[in-house]
């Protein structure tokens, strides 16, 4: 509430008119962490569209009872500005395409803002295809522009030409100037991605076009059911996630209560109060570090969260005496030793898609057949100390469950886990059978997203 | 009533005689005077020091290490002539680094001289007296809200104190006065500008982000990281400070440990400025990538992604 009150002190005392500034005075004052500032920036792009202007005549239109033309209105808006805005070329929507890949380029290689845009503008004009009406978020419209686009043969153009005309001469330089195209194209899929938006806004409306590109956290995206773009995104997160959860462990654990009283140093100490122990010492705590073992099905549905869970197990492994994984489909196969001595985790998950032998018939997953095997092998080396963690969505192709062996592993181990990545409603449904193992776990744990994850970790060491 | 500026509001709450004035009156002002003393914001930064003046609430300032912010605190302490106070986090400070101590060697003393009267009705005015301004050590809150020249408070990496220490700084914060048992409530005798940073370490608490104004600094773009090496290292060509700033920015987009903060770029470009360069050559680049990176790891794969070798410079 608070936070409210400060956003409209703000507006009161700062400049209106100045887009920018009202911009970042709400992000100052209403969002508090650096990772909610896309949502932020694409809330405030929504909302305050250079074109809602527009968008308000269009709403007077509709209170007059025009319902049927304000349709047409969005419309003609839509193309409308373009031509008003592209004043250089009042025939800019009969350019052709190769007009218009010399456009886009001039502009990239000049760096020239205002061409950009124009050419941006221009680009969604003949190839997004934009439908009036239509309730989509904008990624197709994107997706269209720039496929039509085709983006990477004018980087390797711009690749050429950015440094200053001279050729590249040696490695660095050549790279350099690939990082500069990739960063000039980067600048026009943004203008793109905005034009586009911008149009989507006069369209429908700011409400309307909110709900369709609310996007959740890299944290609360859920892990299955994530497409390329979110897992990159999910990657991305990872890393600092973890650093910060080691951080706090290792801080907690330092500042837990303390050992027993050390009695020699406390006597020592008490000489110098004529032997009455008035200054207790105690000795440092000694932290029981339980030793973790992840037993992670790795076949497609739930190869993702598997990598995620075994990175950060292994990013915080000095949280633990020892960190055992073992990877499996219908074979299993144990992966510790990709770890060992690697100090970046994210690289050791990668190389267990290809070094990991698991594949033992069919490649479908089949718990009951990779329990056995890893009861066989490694029963004997679990031991009161050690915490299972099972990793998987259950679903066994109808194959046999073998349960007995988890029943067999609680009562060696300390406890078991199962970390399932599917949402509880669809437990036991299909060829899932987290019920026939749920009796012998300690706990059964839906699993989605990152900061789930993430709890669950924290709370283990 | 109507609502009164927050500035007035304040100053009425402090008990203040007149209300002090802004410091700044538009952000570009702000962004002028931070130029003149060598530090080159963009609209973000300026916009949100400006309205922390203007609406007298602390700045968290938040982002990857080595990108400005406690330059950010003492540039804004130098633009307007005011001494900068600092306190550094760490684990474990507590009430006695941060706020205020009893100097009961000082009580000590009083006491001690005080005895040979020794009458018993003595006591209670020496009571009153051992709790005095007088036997007070400040410390550096205490001191930036006690100080009657112009003071910047700097709170430092603020992620460092636990989650129960934050409490310490509520107060402060949001009534600009500090309460002392023995003596009461100490107020501010202006309104200080104070500017808290974060390595983003561990989350704050909501108490303490809702009583700042927040503002994220990230790694400049490349045009303004070569306005920053170009007016922090002298005698640097505009061309060789571009080159810097666009191997930085690569360096950046590759997956690192630690990836190169702008102070780390600017002693690159000294260094690069130092033996004679003009611009960077893959050998030079490989013979100093030890300044800009600090990890092994990282230095061998910016080698082979950036300079096509698989061994560092040996």
């Amino acid at each position: 509430m608070s936070e409210h009150v400060d956003a409209a002190r703000a507006m009161e005392v700062i400049d209106l008119s100045d887009r920018s500034l009202v911009k970042s005075s709400l992000a100052a004052t209403l969002v508090k962490d650096g990772d909610h500032m896309p949502v932020f920036s694409t809330a405030f792009e929504v909302f305050f569209s250079t074109r809602s202007a527009q968008s308000v005549e269009d709403m007077l239109n509709e209170e007059n009872g025009e319902d049927a033309d304000s349709a047409r209105d969005g419309a003609a808006g839509a193309s409308g500005p373009g031509q008003a805005r592209g004043e250089g070329g009042g025939a800019s929507s009969s350019m052709s395409a190769q007009e218009l890949a010399d456009l886009l380029f001039r502009a990239l290689r000049d760096g020239n803002r205002q061409a950009l845009r124009q050419a941006a503008n221009e680009a969604v004009t003949r190839y997004a295809g934009m439908e009036p009406g239509r309730p989509v978020g904008g990624t197709y419209y994107l997706y269209r522009t720039l496929r039509n686009l085709e983006l990477e043969k004018l980087e390797e153009r711009l690749s050429q030409v950015t440094t200053s005309g001279e050729a590249p001469e040696d490695s660095l330089g050549e790279r350099l100037a690939r990082d500069e195209a990739h960063a000039r194209v980067e600048m026009l899929k943004a203008e793109i991605e905005r034009e586009i938006r911008e149009r989507l806004v006069e369209d429908r409306g700011a409400e309307a076009l909110a709900k369709s590109v609310r996007k959740p956290l890299p944290e609360d995206l859920d892990v299955m059911h994530a497409n390329r773009d979110e897992m990159a995104q999910l990657e991305r997160a990872l890393r600092p996630l973890s650093r910060k959860l080691a951080v706090r462990l290792a801080r907690r654990r330092r500042r837990r209560h303390r050992g027993p009283v050390d009695l020699r140093h406390t006597v020592r100490r008490s000489l110098s109060t004529g032997g009455v122990p008035i200054d207790l010492r105690f000795k440092p705590p000694r932290p029981a570090k339980p030793e973790i073992i992840v037993i992670a099905d790795i076949s497609g549905s739930v190869a993702s969260f598997a990598r995620f869970t075994l990175h950060l197990v292994h990013a915080i492994s000095s949280q633990f005496s020892k960190v055992r994984s073992f990877v499996f489909v219908d074979g299993l196969d144990e992966v510790s030793r990709l770890f060992e001595g690697v100090d970046d985790s994210a690289e050791a998950v990668a190389r267990i898609n290809v070094e990991a032998d698991v594949i033992a018939f069919d490649g479908h997953s089949d718990y009951g057949r990779a329990f056995l095997s890893f009861h066989d092998r490694f029963a004997d080396q679990i031991t009161k100390r050690s915490t299972i963690l099972i990793l998987g969505d259950a679903r066994n192709n109808y194959h046999q469950a073998h349960a007995e062996v988890i029943a067999d592993l609680r009562y060696r181990a300390k406890a078991v886990y199962w970390l399932n990545p599917e949402p509880t409603s669809y437990w036991n449904s299909g060829d899932s059978i987290v019920n026939q193992y749920a009796p012998y776990c300690d706990k059964v744990i839906e699993c989605r997203t990152l900061r789930q994850l993430e709890a669950f970790v924290g709370e283990l060491a | 009533m109507s609502a009164l500026d927050p500035r007035e509001e304040l100053a009425q709450r402090l008990g203040l005689l007149h209300v002090p004035p802004v410091r700044f009156n538009s952000p570009a002002e702000l962004r002028e005077k931070l130029a003149e003393h060598d530090y080159l914001s963009d609209d973000a930064i300026a916009s949100v020091t400006f309205l922390a003046d203007r609406l007298a609430k602390p700045i968290l300032v938040e982002g990857p290490a080595g990108t400005g912010k406690t330059a950010l605190a003492k540039a804004v302490a130098d633009s307007i002539g005011a001494r900068l106070i600092r306190l550094q986090c760490y684990e474990g400070l507590d009430e006695s680094k941060a706020l205020y101590e009893w100097n009961y060697r000082k009580q000590l003393l009083r006491i001690q001289a005080g005895r040979p009267e020794g009458a018993a009705e003595e006591w209670s005015r020496l009571e009153d007296d051992i709790f005095a301004e007088e036997f007070l050590l400040t410390r550096p809150l205490l001191e930036a809200i006690t100080a009657t020249d112009p003071v910047v408070l700097l709170i430092d990496e603020v992620d460092r104190v636990e989650l129960e220490t934050e409490a310490l700084l509520l107060e402060i914060l949001s009534e600009y006065q500090v309460s002392i048992p023995e003596l009461g409530t100490v107020k501010a005798k202006q309104i200080p500008m104070v500017f808290l940073t974060s390595n983003n370490t561990r989350e704050l608490s909501e108490a303490l982000k809702r009583r700042c104004l927040y503002l994220y600094i990230g790694y400049p773009d490349v045009q303004r990281e070569r306005d920053i090496i170009l007016s922090r290292v002298p005698g640097i060509s505009s061309a060789l400070a571009e080159q810097i700033a666009q191997v930085v920015r690569s360096l950046r987009s590759l997956d690192l440990k630690k990836a190169p903060s702008v102070s780390e770029t600017l002693d690159w470009a000294r260094t690069l400025v130092v033996l004679g360069r003009e611009e960077i050559g893959a050998e030079d680049a490989a013979a100093t990538l030890h300044i800009l990176l600090k990890y092994q790891s990282d230095i061998e794969r910016a080698t082979k992604e950036l300079l096509g070798r698989s061994k560092p410079f040996a």
